[in-house]
């Protein structure tokens, strides 16, 4: 008779074990189901909307009220990245070398740099986007000009490319730097010429990112760059990113097929930039090995 | 030569690494210069606790409590709708998910975290907003709208702290419970998610700045109107909102109030980070 009991609580003991985890494995598997569904729902819903008003006249040279065209913010996009890296990739992995190379841990100024960084990567971009107004277009007197919106555009992504140059650097080994230091090089002979090239596919998946950053940007932009439809044509004129763009067409209310064409232009560019990032860390993490 | 150079490239980077600093110095003393005098001679009180926000009646009021509400309420509930969710996908990313299956998915978090907001804002506009018109009526563009994409937009940035917060205790606890009769799943929730505790918190501050600062997809589908929030199926306007819609056309007075509250914003994004580094310090010892 007690033996029999005992069976019986332990049986209905393991009943709800088994009940609470299989509880718990649905729960996990909802949420992941719930996470990338919306996802693939999301990049679904827009290719499908896009996709049938992507037409010629959305690609022409100047934009008019009637083509909607998005060439000129397309091209702006890419001029504002490509300044923009150019001028954020120096500083930022200087400053990782000097973070990791120079300074010794646990350093006053290296401290005030790491919280600054943290700060500004928290930093919301309609703060930037305010501050680049009082400061570049006012103060400095920039006016909405690719400059203002550059340099914002700098400030807001020079924590993301310390970070991964940071990380890529301390992933390098000891042994190497030693071995070149051995060798009789300099210190800067083995950053350039042993340390970067290792370290290299990490830098370059941070500085990716940080161009997927800035395409994607809006509220930074909008009181720095401005939003003018045409394409600049000095550092000191306005323009639109496509982000912008597509801000400007879905407030408005009055091109949603292209906003939503746009949009597709938008998410292909990021998905593109994405896949680059992806692979070239995947690469750093072989080369560790 | 060489030795030359050392030294002056030494010194290239030392500046490099002073920018950081120098820009966030900017960065307060530009916002605190444009917005503290304004709030000081309206009254910080009337600011900050001010219910009414006319800034074209004579004589204008700015109030921006209904504002601070509105941002409060919309992080709320993407806390509410978005952790849960990004918590156990990070248990599924970490410890469920089949190392075929992650290849894909692993990006794909990425990816979530790489869409501009105003991609988000618009598949908001053109599908939570209508299913909001129908099922409770009005505009359907009000703080429920607001509260479910900020739960999406947070995902990411939950996911990715917790699963490598998860992925960071040692495996030797996982073993212990397994060793000691407990299932997997009972393990993952009773000993690895206790043990991953500070870095989960962390990620959910983290998604609490982002949802917080998020602006462009806020601004296209909560209504935007500044008033008292009412509930979850009223319009509803932000800090972050309140600066981009009205920056445009501001001017004197009303200008300095959106720089004002740009401060104030400013401000909530310190504390949310403080509290951030303080819990990331405490894991780190």
């Amino acid at each position: 008779m007690p033996t029999e009991t005992s069976t019986l609580t332990t049986q209905k003991t393991r009943n709800t074990k088994q009940l609470s985890s299989k509880l718990i494995r649905l729960l996990v598997y909802l949420s992941a189901v719930v996470t990338f569904g919306s996802l693939l729902f999301i990049i679904l819903f827009i290719l499908v909307r896009g996709v049938p008003y992507i037409t010629p006249s959305l690609f022409e040279w100047n934009y008019t009220t009637d083509n909607v065209s998005l060439l000129p913010s397309l091209l702006t996009t890419l001029i504002v990245v490509g300044l923009s890296l150019l001028i954020a990739t120096p500083i930022g992995v200087f400053t990782g070398f000097y973070l990791v190379e120079y300074a010794d841990r646990g350093n006053k100024i290296v401290k005030a740099i790491s919280m600054a960084t943290d700060t500004l990567a928290a930093v919301p971009s309609i703060v930037y986007g305010l501050f680049g107004m009082l400061f570049f277009v006012t103060f400095l007197g920039f006016q909405y000009s690719v400059i203002s919106g550059v340099l914002t555009a700098v400030i807001m992504v020079l924590p993301l490319i310390i970070r991964s140059t940071e990380e890529a650097l301390l992933s390098v080994g000891m042994p190497l730097r030693q071995a070149s230091f051995a060798l009789g090089a300099g210190k800067l002979r083995t950053i350039f010429t042993v340390v970067l090239p290792v370290a290299m596919p990490g830098i370059l998946s941070g500085v990716i990112l940080a161009s997927g950053r800035i395409v994607g940007e809006t509220a930074a932009l909008m009181y720095t760059l401005g939003t003018s439809t045409n394409l600049p044509t000095d550092l000191f004129s306005s323009g639109r990113t496509l982000a912008l763009h597509m801000y400007v067409l879905s407030s408005e209310g009055l091109h949603v097929n292209e906003a939503n064409a746009t949009a597709v232009v938008l998410v292909v560019f990021v998905l593109v930039i994405n896949a680059l990032s992806t692979y070239l860390s995947k690469r750093l993490s072989k080369g560790g090995k | 030569m060489a030795r030359k150079y050392e030294g002056f490239m030494k010194g290239v980077f030392f500046l490099s690494a002073i920018v950081s600093i120098v820009a966030l110095i900017l960065i307060i003393v530009f916002m605190f210069a444009g917005g503290v005098p304004f709030m000081l001679e309206y009254g910080l009180g009337d600011f900050l606790l001010g219910q009414k926000w006319t800034p074209s009646n004579t004589p204008a009021s700015f109030g921006i409590l209904p504002m601070i509400l509105g941002s409060i309420f919309v992080t709320i509930g993407a806390v509410v709708i978005g952790v849960p969710i990004g918590v156990l996908t990070s248990i599924f990313m970490a410890e469920f998910c089949p190392p075929k299956l992650y290849k894909w998915l692993k990006p794909a978090v990425n990816l979530m975290a790489a869409i501009p907001s105003v991609v988000y804002g618009f598949f908001a506009l053109q599908l939570i907003v209508p299913i909001m018109r129908n099922f409770v009526g009005g505009t359907g563009m009000n703080m429920l709208t607001a509260m479910i994409l900020l739960g999406i937009m947070i995902l990411p940035t939950v996911i990715g702290l917790s699963e490598s917060a998860l992925r960071a205790v040692p495996r030797s606890y996982y073993n212990g419970g397994v060793a000691l009769g407990s299932t997997h799943e009972r393990t993952v929730m009773a000993v690895l998610v206790p043990a991953a505790k500070s870095g989960i918190i962390s990620s959910v501050i983290l998604g609490i700045g982002r949802a917080i600062g998020e602006t462009m997809a806020v601004v296209l589908i909560a209504g935007n109107q500044p008033i008292m929030p009412r509930g979850l199926t009223f319009g509803v306007r932000t800090l972050t909102t309140n600066i981009v819609l009205e920056m445009a056309y501001a001017a004197g007075e009303h200008r300095e109030a959106l720089i004002a509250t740009a401060v104030v914003l400013f401000a909530f994004i310190l504390i949310i980070n403080s509290i951030f580094l303080y819990v990331k310090n405490k894991e780190a010892k």
